[in-house]
């Protein structure tokens, strides 16, 4: 505990502290995997407006930031459970793009081999928890697999992002409450855009849920969600914390969805305003400034992003569709069940881990 | 080999997955010191350690998401709902995490949710349930019904081995009522119906509490032979041995102490309605609880339930068809 509102200070000490457990690299990868995050759902979006893509078409523009910083803290055995507007989290774990553009084709070599489409993904066997639609299920889960972790005496944690929506959930008053009473090694990373879908946070609870995490005794962090270093630092420290047996923490990340909840929904709700506000905060070009001052060639990374997702463009659409003949397969698992696998972990901190 | 009650046997195979497997874990409400509200457990986190035997808060979405957790990174939890009326607070984790996760992720999810179930103790509306229907309905999950004390300890084993996700309806009528023969350690009972009594005249196909007032019924009627098939799992249900008891005996009543509608003898009787219909020798007739809540008083509940009497008049009237 102890943590209850903390702030990343602004200026240059706070930047300071922020790199300090950053290499160049790493910052050049933040960067990196927003860069990719957004040309996949850019790309994503144009193939659902060329009616390539099925359903309707759901992104996270505008919260790159917070599903890499969090992800970018997690060690190769920490599982994640990454939601609506977290595709950066999948990247983090290794997930190649080729695999999610498939996914949302619905194409058999997809990571849902078109059982399912748009955000519902997740490569178990790199570590992602694959999302449902209701919320936020996922962070029971999480407080699972932690507790299970827990009590091995692994030096692991598990990571689960959601909404405001989600915390009006009674799954998420269960999970904060099993969470805290155990004291499971689990990081709840709040994405506080400020909408559930149309509804504003105004209309949907009076008290915070950053310090509703204090009833729960589970300590609580605030972080600029538009800040991917700031966002990896404070998951950092959660995690530090979980592993040393402190317990899970709740980050409230303040952040901005910039498009409506999906390709369907034009958000006139959003106040102009309000959105030219937020852009002026884009994550991507934060992390830009920050790297052009330190002398990296950032249009460099943009543009090697955009032919790598040229190329698994071309990737996904070559490859076939699932076959349909087959309803009942892997309706039940048959042999010893898969576990919950290890992804990538590309921070330095666990280089040779 | 020594003589158990299906509440014993349901405990001694606890125990037996407990020592055998250190991957199990049990989870639930009062389940711990206290032994559970039936005693299920009693002993359990004293033998083996409350880090293996979990008293939770009331939270059954947190006790099955949890589980479901716990099991995706190697552990074999089997949860305890006080109540089988309870699992109704946990049905998102069981429909849409549990029993959808190996299709769409490739990773199942190996939980068992006990559920203590069934009427005839003046439970009332929420203590009476039978909610297998509910789940039979749902891709992914399996459902096993026990009715004798060998096979409530042979399915619960088969059910903590099992890879996917199983609902395990234990009726709390038969809990200290009925008793068996129970070998030591470990066994399981296959996920398959099985005759318990024989009779080419009419088969009655039930499952759980229901099987021993089937049998009842049968030994009421003298004049003609009535088999009884137990159905013991509801999901994966044994077409195979429903067919081929109908192709046997032409005439067959479904029993199912749930509500009427949609139960699994509604399954049972479509099934053979469809493949089937050409073996039989009058029409499929279905004895359930009526589509209402079950009421408290003994009297009204005596009258919802069905009975020994309305299952062999059911009987009676069929043979004469």
């Amino acid at each position: 505990m102890g943590e209850q509102g903390e702030q990343p200070a602004a200026g240059a000490g706070a930047e300071a502290g922020l790199a300090r457990f950053l290499t160049l690299e790493d910052r050049v990868e933040l960067l990196r995997l927003m860069v990719t995050t957004r040309a996949i759902e850019e790309r994503g979006l144009s193939l659902y407006k060329q009616g390539k893509v099925s359903g309707s078409f759901y992104d996270g523009r505008g919260q790159e930031a917070t599903a890499v910083g969090a992800t970018f803290a997690l060690g190769p055995d920490d599982p994640v459970c990454p939601l609506i507007r977290d595709l950066g989290a999948h990247l983090v774990k290794g997930t190649p793009p080729a695999a999610i553009l498939a996914h949302y084709l619905g194409r058999a070599g997809g990571v849902g081999r078109g059982r399912d489409g748009n955000v519902h993904l997740g490569d178990a066997t790199r570590g992602v928890v694959g999302m449902v639609s209701m919320l936020p299920d996922m962070m029971v889960v999480a407080v699972g697999m932690a507790w299970a972790f827990k009590l091995r005496g692994e030096q692991r944690c598990a990571l689960s992002l959601f909404g405001d929506g989600a915390t009006s959930v009674g799954d998420w008053h269960e999970a904060m409450n099993l969470a805290g009473l155990w004291q499971v090694p689990a990081i709840f990373v709040l994405e506080q855009n400020g909408y559930a879908y149309s509804t504003p946070s105004s209309r949907q609870f009076v008290v915070d849920p950053l310090e509703r995490a204090k009833v729960y005794g589970i300590a609580a962090a605030s972080v600029d969600g538009n800040d991917a270093e700031a966002v990896f630092e404070v998951t950092r420290q959660a995690r530090e914390r979980a592993l040393a047996g402190g317990g899970p923490t709740l980050i409230a990340a303040q952040t901005m969805r910039m498009h409506g909840h999906g390709a369907h929904d034009d958000a006139s709700y959003v106040p102009p305003e309000l959105f030219a506000q937020w852009a002026a905060r884009d994550p991507l070009e934060r992390q830009r400034e920050r790297l052009r001052a330190l002398g990296v060639d950032v249009a460099a990374i943009d543009a090697e992003v955009r032919a790598q997702v040229d190329l698994a463009t071309d990737e996904a659409l070559a490859m076939a569709e699932p076959p349909p003949a087959r309803p009942l397969e892997d309706v039940f698992c048959e042999g010893e069940p898969r576990v919950v696998g290890r992804g990538a972990a590309p921070w330095s901190g666990f280089a040779g881990t | 080999m020594s003589e158990l009650t299906y509440l014993e046997a349901i405990s001694d195979a606890l125990r037996v997955a407990l020592r055998e497997d250190d991957r199990v874990l049990l989870l639930g409400e009062d389940i711990g010191a206290f032994g559970g509200a039936f005693k299920v457990t009693a002993g359990l986190q004293q033998e083996f350690g409350a880090d293996r035997v979990f008293d939770t808060p009331i939270s059954e979405e947190a006790i099955v998401g949890g589980a479901v957790g716990a099991a995706i990174v190697g552990m074999r939890p089997v949860c305890e709902m006080q109540f089988a009326d309870f699992v109704a607070c946990a049905f998102d984790q069981l429909v849409n995490v549990a029993g959808k996760l190996h299709w769409r992720a490739g990773l199942a999810a190996p939980i068992v949710v006990r559920l203590p179930c069934g009427g005839g103790v003046s439970g009332g509306p929420y203590h009476s349930q039978n909610p297998e229907a509910w789940f039979m309905h749902a891709p992914g999950l399996k459902v096993f019904a026990p009715s004798s004390a060998y096979d409530a300890k042979g399915l619960l084993l088969a059910a903590i081995a099992d890879p996917n996700p199983v609902i395990f309806l234990e009726h709390k009528y038969l809990y200290r009522r009925v008793r068996g023969e129970v070998p030591p350690g470990a066994y399981t009972t296959p996920q398959s119906a099985n005759t318990v009594r024989d009779g080419d005249d009419l088969v009655v196909i039930a499952y759980g509490a229901m099987v021993h007032a089937a049998l009842a019924a049968a030994e009421a009627i003298d004049e003609a032979g009535v088999r009884v098939l137990d159905l013991r799992t509801l999901v994966p249900l044994d077409e195979r041995a429903i067919l081929d008891a109908v192709r046997d005996c032409a005439k067959v009543v479904v029993v199912d102490e749930a509500n009427y509608t949609c139960a699994a003898g509604a399954q049972v009787a479509s099934l053979i309605a469809q493949y089937g219909y050409g073996d039989l020798d009058g029409p499929v007739v279905r004895v359930a609880t009526p589509d209402a809540p079950i009421p408290f008083a003994p009297s009204l509940e005596r009258a919802a339930l069905p009975g020994v009497e309305r299952i062999r008049d059911a009987c009676r009237e069929l043979l004469a068809y």
